[in-house]
């Protein structure tokens, strides 16, 4: 034994940083997880000693030496902070780099994942803040998941439907609609040009609407307008509930009467999740994910888990739908940092973008792509906008921009369907739309008087706030 | 009824420039292109007759507008549809689809209800036009 060993083993509490988490000159395996934490240490905590600590308590280490680490491979396991950086513009914010062994992980599990790598860590004392702002998953660790029951190719194949973004719309009100009301409403916005219509994120089974009525008179409401348009209708039924039992259960029903799709909740947790993925693949269905509760960790900057990072989990998770932002709409959402999220979920390989967010190459192992839905105070007037934004693979979703149309819930889906197609001609004609899109949605207007409505109603309609969440960095041109 | 299917159903008709144009736009982004005709508008036929081979390696417009116009002669009261295919990896599936040529009367669907146990339906949507065999139809 060398005394080097012997000093490193010493009973006793030792920096992390000596521990072996720190190793400035640790080139990553390709087969290494990397996460990249923003950390704010407390005032007079060493950057790399935080840093260190993180890479520790997101490991193999506890508070102070333990000998039973020679019993193992320990430096195999130990997650090394190789890099830290200053956040450009923050004094007390240090970006670090920490790689993870693979064999840290369990393949397949995200539980297992983010408890490592969001667990403990993360109220750690000598950390003021810490966030997690993205990660590299190695191509042999992606191919343990299975990813999204269909993807958004396959998801258009079963529908039917290309070339454009599709178009749904939340019921509204989102709680105190019977069943009967409900599906009225539903009926409406399908019959009016709306590919799907969507439960909200908390409408379960509660006392004015238990979920099988709300699930039979849907049903009804679906196929009417399939009938009525000769077109492919669907319905994200909330299945979310206690229970994994009571979810199948609602699952199977959805399933038995014909529905194509249903929906889940973030707040099920990435277990559940899961499982709703493997069950959604053995039964044909696809899956929708409302990211209800993300922004209690997404939404600062200074601490918590990165948006982009959730998409990423989710992608591997293995969801159809994810919502994820508007740009345009009422929900947070930077441009840049909206872009960086949609190519996640979307892309087959991610290079690193910072003025995005994305901090690290990501090829997706032919995981299946996951369609982004765009919901929240967006209508028809912005379609230019989030055609831009957004592009063809998305959900555009109108709930209010629906069921608030002065002439009716049919004549709002109209006017948003007509925008958009109006919108897609145009620009594959090779127009300037994002420019003359109040022309064309005007020109539109001309023969389509819902759309004139639409225009007239909220035409004006902006949220223009700053956004918290946004990138760190801005391109800066160089010398060529 | 009008069918809703496609790209830009929602529109008026689109005029035969306005097809080339969206035509066009298929062949710049590398994609095939495909003229499809029915007379089974049920939303469900995945696969309507394809009017000969997809047009792979076309440079301008015309080639597959002329295909159109021949396939328009022939099924002048048919559902047709052009179609364009992309075969980059990781899709490999259509991009576009939309409708170019309706039959002059749309009669649409009837929804007929199974009523089996409990409250639950069975729904089939049938297509009026197929109580004529196929080619008898939108006569």
């Amino acid at each position: 034994m060398t005394s080097e060993t012997k000093d490193r083993y010493r009973a006793g509490v030792m920096e992390y940083a000596k521990m072996g988490y720190w190793q400035p000159d640790y080139e990553p395996a390709d087969t290494d997880i990397i996460a990249l934490f923003r950390i704010t240490p407390q005032d007079g905590v060493d950057p790399i000693e935080a840093a260190a600590a993180v890479a520790g308590e997101s490991s193999t280490a506890t508070w102070t030496v333990v000998w039973t680490d020679r019993l193992t491979d320990s430096t195999k396991y130990q997650a090394k902070a190789y890099r830290i950086e200053h956040v450009p513009g923050r004094e007390d914010q240090w970006f670090a780099w920490i790689a993870y062994d693979i064999d840290l992980f369990e393949g397949g599990s995200i539980s297992n994942l983010t408890a490592s790598i969001i667990g403990n860590v993360f109220g750690f004392k000598p950390l003021r803040a810490l966030r997690l702002e993205d990660m590299r998953l190695p191509v042999a660790y992606l191919k343990t998941f299975p990813g999204p029951p269909a993807g958004i190719v396959v998801e258009r194949e079963r529908l039917d439907k290309f070339g454009r973004p599709l178009l749904g719309a939340t019921i509204k009100p989102k709680l105190g609609l019977s069943g009967r009301n409900y599906g009225r409403v539903m009926y409406e916005a399908l019959k009016g040009g709306l590919d799907f219509t969507k439960d909200d994120e908390n409408i379960n089974s509660q006392p004015f609407m238990h979920w099988r009525d709300r699930f039979l008179f849907g049903m009804e409401a679906v196929n009417r307008a399939e009938a009525a348009t000769g077109e492919i209708k669907g319905h994200y039924f909330n299945v979310t509930a206690a229970t994994m039992e009571d979810m199948y259960e609602r699952s199977e029903f959805a399933r038995d009467l014909g529905s194509s799709i249903v929906m889940i909740d973030l707040v099920i947790g990435y277990t559940a999740i899961q499982s709703m993925q493997k069950w959604c693949r053995d039964n044909d269905m696809l899956l929708h994910l409302h990211r209800a509760g993300h922004s209690t960790y997404t939404r600062q900057k200074d601490h918590g888990v990165s948006f982009r990072v959730i998409s990423k989990w989710m992608r591997m998770a293995g969801v159809d739908h994810i919502h994820a932002g508007t740009v345009v709409g009422k929900l947070e959402g930077d441009p840049h940092t909206i872009a960086g999220i949609y190519d996640i979920l979307r892309e087959e390989f991610v290079p690193k973008k910072l003025e995005n967010g994305i901090f690290f190459d990501q090829p997706w192992a032919s995981l299946g792509k996951v369609m982004p839905v765009a919901s929240g105070g967006i209508h028809a007037g912005q379609m230019h906008q989030l055609l831009h934004y957004l592009g063809d693979d998305t959900i555009l979703q109108f709930g209010g921009g629906t069921i608030g149309h002065p002439a009716g819930i049919e004549a709002g889906a109209a006017a948003n369907r007509v925008a958009l197609e109006a919108m897609v001609l145009a620009r594959n004609e090779g127009r300037d739309y994002l420019n003359e899109g109040p022309d064309i949605l005007k020109a539109a207007g001309k023969w389509c008087t819902p759309l004139a409505q639409a225009l007239e109603t909220w035409g004006d309609v902006t949220f223009d706030y700053t956004s918290t969440d946004t990138p760190d960095f801005v391109p800066t041109p160089t010398a060529s | 009824m009008r069918l809703t299917q496609g790209t830009f159903s929602f529109l008026p008709d689109l005029t035969d420039e306005q097809i080339t144009a969206q035509v066009q736009y298929c062949i710049d982004n590398g994609w095939a292109v495909n003229v499809e005709y029915t007379d089974d508008p049920h939303p469900r036929n995945t696969y309507w007759e394809m009017w000969g081979q997809p047009m792979f390696d076309l440079a301008i417009a015309a080639g597959a507008m002329m295909e159109f116009e021949k396939c328009r002669e022939a099924h002048g009261n048919s559902y047709i549809r052009i179609t364009a295919f992309d075969a980059t990896g990781g899709w490999e599936s259509l991009r576009t689809s939309f409708i170019v040529n309706r039959p002059a009367e749309e009669p649409g669907f009837a929804l007929e209800r199974s009523m089996s146990s409990g409250r639950t339906l069975g729904y089939t949507t049938r297509p009026y036009s197929a109580d004529q065999p196929s080619g008898q139809r939108y006569q």
